[in-house]
């Protein structure tokens, strides 16, 4: 048990306790509460590791309130990794404790891709008995576990997996990719898939879509729920090693994080799987990363888009990737689209995948910052560059009753290049 | 454990939200930012919300005789709020207004819990500027930094903390709150006692509100970067630029081992053959800054320096990534970071500098030292790992014959990081018995029953790791 903080150990003792990650650690900012902040939570996994604390439901608790935005991590001048720190102990944790029972069903579901997928598509037509569908989204019409209160979207009628093909050839291709679209992407914003498609396709890169992939294994792995995540890993390793592509394309950070950072660390140990997780890694892009550095972006193709935007940049696709900044320079590159810059961009908005659902007030608290600096830039559209964050956007500027819209960048790109005039959500080629 | 009869009144002043009493949350109470001290738990954090719960909870310490350790963000590096001997941790930091930012009398009031930073965004759009600015001024509390009277990259041209600090008020050990100083710039009224709150270190009183001095924000700067082959070069340099009548807001100093630290962490085209480079920072208002600059630039040329100066921001940027990555690129070499700050005249600087090098070696020691050369305040950083107890002897070897040289050379134990726990035993050694016995005699008038911050400053028995 105590092996897994022990195996961190090389992390923890290099915090040299200075307080830098008060200044960015945006649940510090909100509680100013010690324990919150990333320094810490470090000397509780060292205080765990001495012998001095027992592996208790309050200290569960603690490591629970972390958003793992990794501002802490960007900010520490001792370059401690908090963010594997707080995993290892979130996974000895639930080891040693068991997981709580919402947390269990989640995991169970997002482990069965097939139950998955058929609970979604129940949850498709079951979610108007438990939801009422406002202007925005959909709020809960019983306690279900949920902030009655919160927007949540709609789960779309439609999944990805149901509307875009397995191929997606275009003639003499530049490249072959393979797009991996995360739960969020696949169930709730299928549009972001197809926008990449129409993107990637227009500049004379092939798009395939395995259709047996699942859950990423992120959310199980911030969860602490190590071996599953693991097995989670070993089945796309194995899928996407077999499609035989040049690189492998997500539109979500943390699913890109899963690909390049978790899944060789995860399956390190596995001799047969080892060197296809790492081969993977190496080619696995963010869309940004993408359209920056492997397939550059062509300005020919972008038409005027006549819009006011600005930029919030995810947690996991800046920091988490190392691509900060690179979305940004591709939506300017967009004809007659104005932008303005939010004081911020980086700064995490508290959706933090699951985090918004068990923290909600604390999570709508540091939503509250990212929402005024969004209202200070003026902007009518909120581009981002993951699901997961536009829910949490979506829940805020619904609650505020702001006006603006959220998109992902690549709809964005795929507007502009399409030339259509709507803002919204892109529904495939007018 | 406290009584639990002491826990309930504490909870009726300030409420269950604001009496921590789980270990798993008392833990992140134990320790600042402190390397190689004790680092024992509190029986309980209290988070008052105004003065009169401050002055409340003062006054069932006292009764219950427990003692009291005010905190900010605990970011100090001198041992000063680790609760050394069990009782109350008392955090200021919900009471974090800033009350009022006067532009007619150049005074800000605030709580104790805002942090400087703050301060200074709210101060800036009135073209202020509360210039005290330690390393941690991101996180550090006003409070926090009045007790331990911080001091920081600007001390030479702008001086410290308690040139800044006009008026302060206090919660004393009886409870009873007193009033000290105010906004005028001249107060004789009886004895100076917002000077003696200032740097206490929480041993007298807690300080739940502060009056400070702002000034108008310089309107113009000149940054330069200077690499030095001879070390004597370097201090003589840093000695004649003041001569000359120049007074830098920033004149800070990066020795080899620094220099080659930084530049095997970051890479960013440091000469590493240099033995010393000087980081220079003119400002005020633009003509004089152009004169200013040109006389910095004739120094260092005439002391054999080689030198750099940024024509924009973006170039000034890069001039102080050495300086910043300076403390980061030590850190990451060994487990722990023992950053001492011992003090001396600025005309000694070559010579401590040289002694560095040579306890270094005596003692079979990584030190790079960094610091603030215009007011001789160096940064001796000595890298090692605290699980290591035959090189950790070393080091405390090492520190003391380091407080020994500064004190030979006319200097200080501490220019800014206070003496807390891990300086008390030496305080002897630079005020003599004479001295001490004064403190003390302050420290019981004002404490009689020892309870604030006591194992402080050499008060009630604390001293160090020693």
């Amino acid at each position: 048990m105590s092996n897994r903080l022990k195996s961190i150990e090389h992390e923890i003792i290099k915090c040299m306790k200075c307080g830098n990650c008060q200044a960015v650690c945006p649940l510090y900012k909100e509680t100013r509460a010690e324990n919150a902040v990333a320094r810490g939570k470090v000397q509780l996994a060292a205080a765990v590791l001495g012998g001095k604390l027992d592996y208790t439901a309050e200290l569960a608790h603690r490591f629970d309130l972390c958003l793992t935005c990794m501002a802490c991590v960007s900010n520490c001048p001792c370059g401690v990794r908090v963010d594997r720190v707080v995993l290892e102990a979130r996974a000895a944790l639930a080891e040693k404790r068991g997981l709580p029972l919402p947390h269990r069903v989640a995991a169970a579901g997002l482990a069965r891709p097939a139950l998955m997928q058929m609970g979604m598509k129940a949850a498709g037509v079951t979610q108007k008995l438990l939801f009422k569908r406002g202007e925005r989204g959909m709020s809960p019409r019983f306690p279900v576990g949920l902030d009655l209160k919160r927007v949540l979207p709609a789960l779309a009628k439609k999944d990805l997996k149901e509307q875009l093909p397995e191929k997606n050839a275009v003639q003499n291709p530049v490249m072959r990719v393979a797009l991996f679209a995360g739960c969020v992407t696949n169930y709730v914003y299928p549009g972001v898939g197809l926008a990449l498609v129409e993107v990637l396709n227009r500049h004379g890169v092939e798009v395939v879509f395995p259709k047996e992939q699942h859950c990423c294994g992120a959310p199980l792995l911030i969860h602490g729920i190590k071996d599953t995540a693991k097995e989670m890993a070993a089945s796309h390793v194995h899928m996407f090693d077999a499609a035989g592509v040049d690189a492998v394309v997500t539109v979500c950070g943390t699913c890109g994080e899963a690909f390049r950072h978790h899944y060789p660390e995860l399956l390190s140990g596995r001799a047969k799987d080892a060197g296809k997780a790492l081969a993977l890694s190496g080619r696995t892009y963010d869309i940004a990363e993408f359209l920056t550095d492997i397939v550059p972006l062509d300005h020919t193709l972008l038409g005027p888009l006549d819009t006011h935007f600005t930029y919030h940049e995810p947690c996991h696709v800046g920091r988490g990737l190392g691509a900060a900044g690179k979305a940004e320079k591709l939506l300017k590159a967009i004809p007659r689209a104005t932008y303005s810059p939010m004081q911020d961009p980086g700064r995490c908005c508290g959706g933090a995948g699951s985090f918004s659902f068990e923290h909600y007030k604390l999570a709508s608290q540091v939503l509250d910052r990212k929402l005024s600096d969004i209202s200070g830039t003026g902007a009518g559209v909120v581009v981002t560059g993951c699901g997961s964050c536009r829910i949490q956007l979506n829940d805020g500027l619904a609650q505020r009753k702001m006006p603006q819209r959220v998109l992902h960048t690549v709809e964005m790109l795929a507007h502009s290049i399409t030339g259509a005039r709507e803002e919204g959500n892109y529904n495939g080629r007018q | 454990m406290l009584q639990k009869e002491i826990i309930n009144e504490l909870v009726k002043i300030m409420g269950k939200e604001n009496v921590i009493t789980g270990r798993e949350d008392l833990l992140c109470y134990s320790y600042d930012a402190t390397p190689d001290v004790p680092d024992p738990l509190p029986d309980v954090v209290v988070t008052p919300v105004n003065t009169g719960q401050v002055s409340q909870l003062v006054q069932i310490a006292r009764q219950y005789k427990v003692p009291l350790y005010p905190r900010g963000s605990g970011t100090n590096l001198s041992g000063g709020t680790v609760p050394l001997k069990g009782g109350i941790v008392l955090s200021l930091l919900k009471m974090a207004e800033i009350m009022e930012v006067d532009a007619e009398n150049l005074t800000a009031t605030v709580q104790p819990g805002v942090i400087i930073q703050d301060l200074n965004n709210a101060v800036a759009p009135h073209g202020l500027l509360y210039p005290p600015d330690p390393g941690t001024v991101a996180t550090a509390t006003m409070g926090g930094s009045v007790a331990e009277c911080s001091g920081g990259l600007r001390g030479l041209k702008y001086g410290v903390t308690k040139h800044y600090v006009m008026g302060l008020e206090v919660v004393l050990a009886d409870g009873q709150v007193a009033r000290f100083g105010g906004k005028t710039v001249k107060n004789v009224t009886a004895l100076d006692m917002v000077k003696l709150f200032t740097g206490s270190e929480g041993t007298l009183g807690i300080i739940t509100e502060i009056i400070v001095r702002l000034i108008p924000a310089p309107e113009a700067r000149k940054t330069m970067f200077a690499t030095f082959t001879n070390l004597s070069d370097a201090g003589n340099a840093v000695i004649s630029i003041v001569k000359n009548k120049v007074i830098p807001a920033t004149l800070e100093i990066m020795d080899q081992v620094t220099i080659k630290t930084v530049e095997n962490f970051s890479q960013i085209g440091l000469p590493t053959e240099a033995r010393a480079i000087l980081l220079i920072e003119v400002d005020g208002i633009p003509e004089v800054v152009e004169q200013e600059a040109d006389t910095v630039l004739q120094v260092i040329q005439n002391n054999n320096g080689r030198v750099q100066m940024a024509r924009d921001e973006q170039e000034r940027d890069n001039l102080w990534a050495a300086r910043r990555a300076a403390l980061p690129a030590l850190a990451q070499v060994k487990p722990t970071t023992v950053l001492e700050d011992a003090t001396v005249p600025r005309s000694k600087i070559t010579e401590m500098l040289l002694a560095l090098e040579e306890i270094a070696e005596k003692y079979n020691l990584q030190i790079g030292t960094f610091g603030h050369a215009g007011d001789g305040n160096l940064h001796p950083t000595i890298l090692t790992d605290e699980r290591d107890k035959e090189e950790m002897e070393r080091v405390h070897a090492a520190v003391k014959e380091i407080f020994e040289k500064a004190l030979a050379l006319g200097g200080t134990l501490s220019g800014e990081h206070g003496i807390g726990m891990a300086k008390s035993s030496f305080l002897e050694w630079e005020l003599g018995a004479g001295g001490v016995g004064v403190l003390h005699k302050i420290k019981n008038a004002l404490d009689p029953e020892g309870i604030l911050n006591p194992g402080k400053m050499g008060f009630n028995g604390g001293t160090g790791h020693e």
